[in-house]
């Protein structure tokens, strides 16, 4: 196995919810813990509310983590986030049209990346590599974008400005929250191809977080099934795509809409649930009021994961370990 | 054959812009039956939404309607005044708006707001306005007892479902949805198109329905119209279209997202942006996006033709160049 950029252990987020005197705790992450490899793109899968972009927030710094280990690049990260890590784990960022200072040139926000992390360059070479940096993320005619307003270019070019700016500190690995949900259709396989192409080519690792399973199919090596705060299920890609295990993730692939699939029978017409917002959660697994397996364990113990194979996990009590 | 309940015959609708005015819909028509699902998709600035606003009499100032028709039961929509237009409006024709969290008023319980639409447009007494706001509620599976619920007490799934209760409470013919699945999560997603199917199943009503993402329809409509720069490029049985896109531009999309059975082959996407409405390309407004263009396309806008089974616009299908 390759060498280990990020490993997460333990991770909890928990914010204060419901005004002054309350004591209320939303348990947005809740003991979370994987690890991204060099050259990886992993995917953190889950519907809203799951804490997929709380675990993204807390790693790039925006937050700071209620408990748990971050370790970057074989080192622990402290509470203060320094800007050699912000560079060499930058955030690539849902909206493009928020994300992006539209008073300014393209040019200028990337040079100001480069001003900050490439010190080493002097300003002619900060030039030409910022008309490689968006030609490598398939802007072309470079030295034309980088003259441009934001208001300018498209959604999916702004989505690729946002990868073209995160590539400038030349990062070990990117936090991509949710980076194409906001574009067309047709304009979303070019950025899942320019995220691919950045694994593939300047072995960059990536964590794509999305709630899009076909999406993570197509891009994602690992993948990582969230709800409610917690992991419940993980594995390669193609292990929890062929036969998911936890009941969650079954029901997130029968309900995946895809035109090339029959409709699946009316096993989920009953369900009308949505992930609960957990404040102060007691144990027992979160799924259990919406699981079509649960037993009373389930409401009373949280269930640890079971290994299914060297790779693939999942939490649940129904899933037994293959003898 | 029966009498189609909404007939849309070349419709244009233009928007005033600073640089002249933009051709948001140009020349649409098309026909639903009483009791039929028609589902619209297109890429976002292809005009769906500005067409179900005209077709719904709801166009406000910079768009308006420059030319066509839309008969409602023989009637031309456009040629009512106000008050003609509000006896037909929930009664006949009720319109779903995209996101629920906006449509429902936040400062007053959802059974205020069903009674306001029956005091607005029937007139029924309390009882049966509590009656039958119960009822409608029940329908789409929400416990009755929310009558009393405010909006933020509900998910977002239950306002849209709520919203979908307030378009059923007069047993409309004709229900216009504009994208009310967008805001949802997957699980959600599913669970409100197969409501509306149920529903539509029972009641009879016909619907039509816009979206950008048509893997949301792919199960549910009897007929889909894809739609690109203003025009209908493609029209025909749902399965059909799916299965055998003939327009380039429907091809590319079916082609743009990933699926999650299958081989996993690289995927392209439809490289370009869509045309300027103000200044549009002579011939077919997708040319500039096709890889199959030719110098008839460039300069000839084909017309909406039946070949094969299927209405499509294009001068390489009709000739038979495209299979």
């Amino acid at each position: 196995m390759s060498n280990e950029v990020l490993r997460v252990e333990h991770l909890s987020k928990h914010f204060r919810v419901g005004g002054f005197r309350s004591k209320g705790l939303l348990y947005a992450t809740d003991d979370v813990s994987f690890s991204v490899h060099e050259g990886e793109i992993v995917a953190l899968v889950g519907e809203s509310g799951s804490g997929k972009s709380t675990i993204a927030r807390v790693l790039a710094g925006l937050y700071p983590a209620t408990a748990g280990t971050i370790t970057f690049e074989g080192k622990v990260l402290g509470k203060r986030m320094t800007r050699e890590v912000r560079g060499q784990m930058p955030m690539v960022f849902q909206d493009p049209f928020g994300s992006i200072n539209p008073v300014l040139r393209v040019g200028h926000s990337l040079m100001r990346s480069l001003t900050l992390h490439r010190r080493d360059l002097d300003k002619v070479a900060r030039e030409t590599e910022a008309v490689a940096l968006v030609e490598r993320v398939g802007l072309q005619p470079g030295a034309e974008v980088l003259r441009r307003y934001p208001h300018e270019l498209s959604g999916g070019q702004r989505q690729r400005l946002g990868f073209a700016q995160a590539l400038a500190s030349r990062p070990r690995l990117i936090l991509a929250d949710e980076p194409v949900s906001m574009l067309d259709v047709s304009i979303r396989i070019g950025l899942l191809n320019v995220m691919r192409d950045l694994r593939d080519r300047e072995g960059v690792s990536l964590l794509y977080i999305t709630h899009d399973l076909a999406s993570a199919r197509y891009v994602a090596d690992r993948m990582i099934v969230l709800y409610a705060g917690r992991i419940v299920e993980e594995g390669l890609t193609h292990e929890v795509i062929a036969s998911p295990q936890h009941p969650y993730t079954k029901l997130l692939m029968a309900t995946a809409p895809d035109p090339r699939l029959p409709l699946p029978a009316d096993t989920d017409v009953a369900d009308l649930g949505e992930p609960p917002k957990v404040i102060n959660p007691g144990p027992g697994c979160r799924f259990a009021p919406r699981c079509p397996v649960a037993m009373p364990q389930c409401h009373t113990t949280t269930p640890t994961p079971v290994s299914l194979s060297p790779t693939q996990r999942a939490a649940c009590f129904a899933v037994k370990e293959p003898s | 054959m029966t009498e189609p309940i909404l007939s849309v015959r070349d419709l244009r609708v233009e928007y005033e812009t600073t640089s002249g005015p933009a051709q948001a819909v140009s020349g649409v028509s098309f026909d639903l039956y009483p009791g039929e699902f028609l589902a619209v998709v297109g890429e976002s600035g292809c005009g769906k939404s500005t067409m179900l606003f005209s077709i719904a009499q709801l166009l406000a100032y910079p768009a308006s309607t420059v030319g066509g028709s839309v008969l409602f039961e023989g009637q031309d929509l456009s040629t009512l005044d106000a008050e003609s237009l509000r006896q037909i409006r929930w009664r006949d024709i009720s319109v779903v708006m995209q996101s629920a969290m906006n449509a429902l008023n936040p400062t007053l319980s959802i059974g205020a707001q069903l009674a306001d639409t029956c005091r607005a447009h029937t007139d029924w007494d309390d009882r049966k306005i509590a009656e039958r706001s119960a009822e409608v509620l029940h329908m789409v599976s929400i416990d009755p007892t929310h009558l009393s619920s405010y909006p933020f007490q509900l998910s977002g799934g239950m306002r849209q479902r709520a919203m979908i209760a307030m378009a059923l409470l007069l047993e409309p013919k004709l229900i216009i949805m504009d994208e009310p699945t967008s805001a949802l999560d997957v699980v959600a997603q599913r669970s409100l198109m197969r409501q509306v199917e149920d529903l539509r199943r029972q009641l009879g009503f016909a619907v039509l329905f816009v979206t950008h993402d048509m893997s949301v329809v792919s199960h549910f409509s009897d007929r889909l119209a894809v739609m690109y720069a203003g025009q209908i490029m493609e029209l025909g049985v749902t399965r059909e279209v799916f299965d055998h896109p003939r327009h380039p531009y429907a091809r590319g999309l079916m082609d743009a997202f990933p699926s999650l059975v299958g081989e996993l082959g690289e995927l392209t996407g439809i490289p370009g942006n869509p045309p300027n409405l103000v200044n549009p390309p002579v011939g077919c407004l997708f040319a500039p996006r096709c890889a199959h263009a030719t110098e008839e396309c460039r300069t000839e806008r084909p017309e909406l033709v039946e070949t094969g089974g299927h209405l499509v616009r294009c001068h390489l299908v009709r000739k038979g160049v495209l299979a």
